[in-house]
C-alpha cells in the first residue's frame, strides 16, 4: 500500500483576542491509497482544523505556523493557499464532505450547475457532457429519478439526499482523498447509515481513501481501518481499527471506550464510566500532558516531564503516554 | 407549489427502478408568482406603457414637442391641447410623451452604470478584505460625507450640462449606496458553509464571487436598484431645476414639474401632470422590483 499524504509536524494556530490558540499543535499522520482513517476526538479537540489546514482553507485569525504536507511528492505547504497548483488540488485530488448539508449547497444555483461546474473546471469537459456525468453521478449517490431531479434547487431536497449530491460531487473528478468532517452528524440515524454505506462503497469502487472526521465512535468501528485519536491538538494514539477497539492504551481513548455502551458487553449491567473535568483551554497550555488533570493514570513523572512524543507499543499501534496502561487495567 | 415538487425519498428509491416526477418549470412557476400578486402585475402594467410610451413617442404624441405657439401659451386642457399648453404655448402632453424617452434612457443608464460599478467594488470589499475592504470602504465615506446634490452639482457644473453629463453624474452619485449595500450582504453570505464548499472545490477568487456570493446577495439588492430609477428620475428634475440637467428646448419631466411651478396656482396642470408621471413610474418600478425579488429569489420559495 503507498502512502498517498505524509502530514508531519503539523501546527495551526488562531491568533485571537484572547491569546494564541494551539488548534493543531504538531500532528502528523499518513493516509494509504484506498485506506479509510477514522480522526476521533471531542469538539474543539482540532479535528477539523487538521484537514481544513491540509486543503489550505484555513482563514486569518487562523495560520499554519509548521508542518510538513506531502502529497503526490510535494509539500503543499510550499504552494501558495489560493494559488493555481493549490486550486487544482482543491476538488480535484482532494475534496471534502461537510457537515451540514443544509448549508454547504449554494441555494439559488441548480443542483446542475454546481455540479457540472467542477467537472467543467477541473476536467475540461463540455456542458452537455458534464451533464451526462452529473446525472451518472446522481444515479451512482442513489438519488431517483436523477435526469429530471438535477435541474432542481437544493431546497427541493431532502437532507440526506442533499448530502448524497455533496458525496457525488465529492467523488466527480475520481479523487485521490476524500475528506468527510462528520458528514452524518446532521441527519437521522437510518440516513446516517446508508450515506456511509454508500460513501464506503464508493471509495472501493474507485480506490480512493476517505477520512471520516468524528467523535462517533460507532462510525469508525464500523467503517475505519485506521484510527488517529485526537485531544486537545495533538494525536494521542493511533493504530489499527480493531487494536484500538480491543486494546486501548492511552488513558483518554480508554475513557472514550468506557463511557459509551457496546452491545453485546461480557458483563450485561456494566456501568459506563464518564471522563470526569472538561477538555483543556488551548491559549496557555501547560507544557505537561494535556489530559493530566482528568487522567485517572497519572504518575509523578507525568507532572514533571512535557507532553510526550507518540511511541510505538506493538503493531502499528503508538500512543503518546509515559504510563504503560496495560498491567494496570 | 408543494404538490408539483417532491423531496426527499420516494417509492422510487425502494423499489430501485426510476419513476418518473411530473415535471415542473421554474419559468413558469416564476410567472404564476409574479402574476400572482395584483399590485406586481399593475406596476408591471405601468412600465410596460411607459417603455412602449418612450419606444412609439412619436405616433402617441398630438404636437411637435418643441413647436412653440405663443398665441396658445398657458392655454387650460382642451380637445385641441389635452394636457394644456405652457409658458411658450408647447403642448404639454406631448412634452410628457417625449419625456418618457429621456426619464428612462437617464434612469436606465444612470442605475446601471453605477449599479455595475458599485456592486463589484461592494464584492471586492467583502470578498477579499483587509486593505481593499479598508481602501474602498474609506473611498464611499468620502463619497457619501457629500451631500448627493453637491456631488453632482460639481460633476454637472464642471462638465457642463446635457445628457451625457447627467447620466455620469447621477450614476458616480449612487455608486457610494450601491457598493455599501453589496459589501454588507456579500459579508453576510461570504460566512455560509457553501462558499468554503466553493474553495474546496477548488473554485478562483473570481468564479466565488461571481457564482457563489453574487447570486446570494443579488435578489435584495434588486430592489434597491428598482427604486433607484425613480431617484434618478427625481434627481434629473433637481438638476433640471438648477440649469445644469437636460438642457431645454429637450423635455424632460423634471424640468418641467420646475418651469411649471410659476403657474401652479393659475395653471397647476403644467407641474401636476409631469409630477404624477414621475410618481407613476417610480410606483411602477418599485413594484417590479419587489415583485422580481418574491419570484426570482429562492430561499422565499414556498413562503409566498
Amino acid at each position: 500500500m503507498s502512502v498517498v499524504l505524509d502530514v508531519e509536524n503539523l501546527k495551526t494556530y488562531f491568533h485571537t483576542e484572547y491569546g494564541l490558540v494551539k488548534a493543531v499543535d504538531g500532528v502528523s499522520f499518513h493516509i494509504n491509497q484506498g485506506e479509510i482513517i477514522g480522526l476521533v476526538g471531542e469538539s474543539g479537540c482540532g479535528k477539523s482544523v487538521s484537514i481544513l489546514s491540509v486543503m489550505q482553507l484555513i482563514q486569518s485569525p487562523g495560520e499554519i505556523v509548521d508542518g510538513k504536507i506531502m502529497f503526490e511528492g510535494q509539500d503543499l505547504l510550499q504552494y501558495e493557499a489560493n494559488g493555481p497548483q493549490m486550486r487544482a488540488t482543491r476538488g480535484r485530488k482532494m475534496t471534502m464532505i461537510f457537515q451540514e448539508p443544509m448549508t454547504s449547497l449554494n441555494p439559488v444555483i441548480t443542483i446542475c450547475r454546481q455540479m457540472t461546474e467542477i467537472l467543467e473546471l477541473h476536467l475540461d469537459m463540455d456542458r452537455h457532457t458534464a451533464r451526462e456525468r452529473a446525472i451518472e453521478l446522481l444515479r451512482m449517490v442513489g438519488v431517483p429519478d436523477a435526469a429530471s431531479r438535477i435541474d432542481d434547487y437544493p431546497h427541493q431536497f431532502s437532507g440526506g439526499m442533499r448530502q448524497r449530491v455533496m458525496i457525488a460531487m465529492a467523488i466527480s473528478c475520481n479523487p485521490m482523498i476524500i475528506f468527510a468532517d462528520e458528514p452524518t452528524t446532521a441527519v437521522d440515524v437510518t440516513t446516517q447509515a446508508q450515506l456511509l454505506e454508500l460513501m464506503k462503497d464508493l471509495v472501493t469502487r474507485i480506490n480512493t481513501s476517505l477520512v471520516i472526521v468524528t467523535h462517533n465512535l460507532g462510525v469508525v468501528a464500523r467503517y475505519a481501518q485506521r484510527i488517529y485519536v485526537m485531544y486537545a491538538g495533538r494525536i494521542v494514539e493511533s493504530g489499527p481499527a480493531e487494536d484500538i477497539f480491543d486494546n486501548p492504551q492511552h488513558p483518554y481513548t480508554i475513557g472514550l471506550l468506557d463511557s459509551v455502551p457496546r452491545l453485546g458487553e461480557k458483563h450485561g449491567s456494566k456501568k459506563l464510566i464518564p471522563i470526569y473535568g472538561l477538555p483543556p483551554n488551548l491559549i496557555n497550555m501547560p507544557p505537561t500532558c494535556a489530559f493530566l488533570p482528568r487522567c485517572t493514570y497519572k504518575t509523578e513523572k507525568c507532572e514533571k516531564e512535557p507532553w510526550p512524543a507518540l511511541r510505538s507499543t506493538g503493531d502499528n499501534h503508538y500512543i503518546s503516554c509515559y504510563v504503560d496502561v496495560r498491567g494496570k487495567q | 407549489m408543494s404538490d408539483d415538487i417532491e423531496t426527499g425519498e420516494t417509492p422510487a428509491d425502494a423499489l430501485g427502478g426510476e419513476v418518473a416526477l411530473p415535471k415542473h418549470s421554474e419559468w413558469k412557476r416564476i410567472v404564476r408568482v409574479f402574476f400572482g400578486r395584483t399590485l406586481y402585475v399593475i406596476g408591471f402594467v405601468i412600465v410596460v406603457i411607459l417603455i412602449l410610451t418612450a419606444i412609439f413617442a412619436p405616433w402617441i404624441a398630438t404636437h411637435d414637442p418643441y413647436s412653440t405657439d405663443l398665441r396658445h401659451k398657458l392655454e387650460q386642457p382642451s380637445t385641441e391641447h389635452w394636457l394644456g399648453t405652457d409658458a411658450v404655448g408647447r403642448d404639454t402632453y406631448s412634452r410628457i410623451i417625449y419625456g418618457t424617452q429621456i426619464s428612462l434612457l437617464i434612469g436606465f443608464s444612470a442605475v446601471s452604470a453605477s449599479a455595475i460599478v458599485g456592486m463589484l467594488m461592494g464584492l471586492a470589499a467583502a470578498y477579499f478584505g483587509g486593505w481593499v475592504f479598508a481602501i474602498i470602504m474609506r473611498f464611499t465615506d468620502a463619497l457619501m460625507a457629500l451631500p448627493g446634490i453637491i456631488l453632482v452639482l460639481l460633476i454637472a457644473g464642471l462638465a457642463g450640462g446635457g445628457i451625457p453629463v447627467v447620466i455620469f453624474a447621477l450614476g458616480f452619485g449612487g455608486i457610494a449606496m450601491m457598493c455599501r449595500m453589496m459589501c454588507g450582504l456579500a459579508l453576510s453570505v461570504k460566512q455560509n458553509d457553501y462558499v468554503l464548499a466553493g474553495r474546496a472545490m477548488g473554485m478562483s477568487h473570481w468564479r466565488m464571487m461571481l457564482t457563489q456570493i453574487f447570486p446570494n446577495a443579488f435578489p435584495p439588492l434588486m430592489v434597491g436598484i428598482t427604486m433607484g430609477i425613480g431617484g434618478v428620475v427625481l434627481g434629473e428634475a433637481g438638476l433640471s431645476f438648477l440649469g445644469i440637467g437636460v438642457m431645454p428646448p429637450t423635455p424632460s419631466w423634471g424640468g418641467m414639474v420646475n418651469s411649471g411651478q410659476a403657474y401652479l396656482l393659475k395653471n397647476p396642470i403644467l407641474s401636476l401632470a409631469p409630477g404624477v408621471a414621475i410618481m407613476l413610474l417610480v410606483f411602477g418600478f418599485n413594484m417590479v422590483g419587489d415583485g422580481v425579488r418574491d419570484a426570482v429569489d429562492p430561499k422565499l420559495r414556498g413562503v409566498i
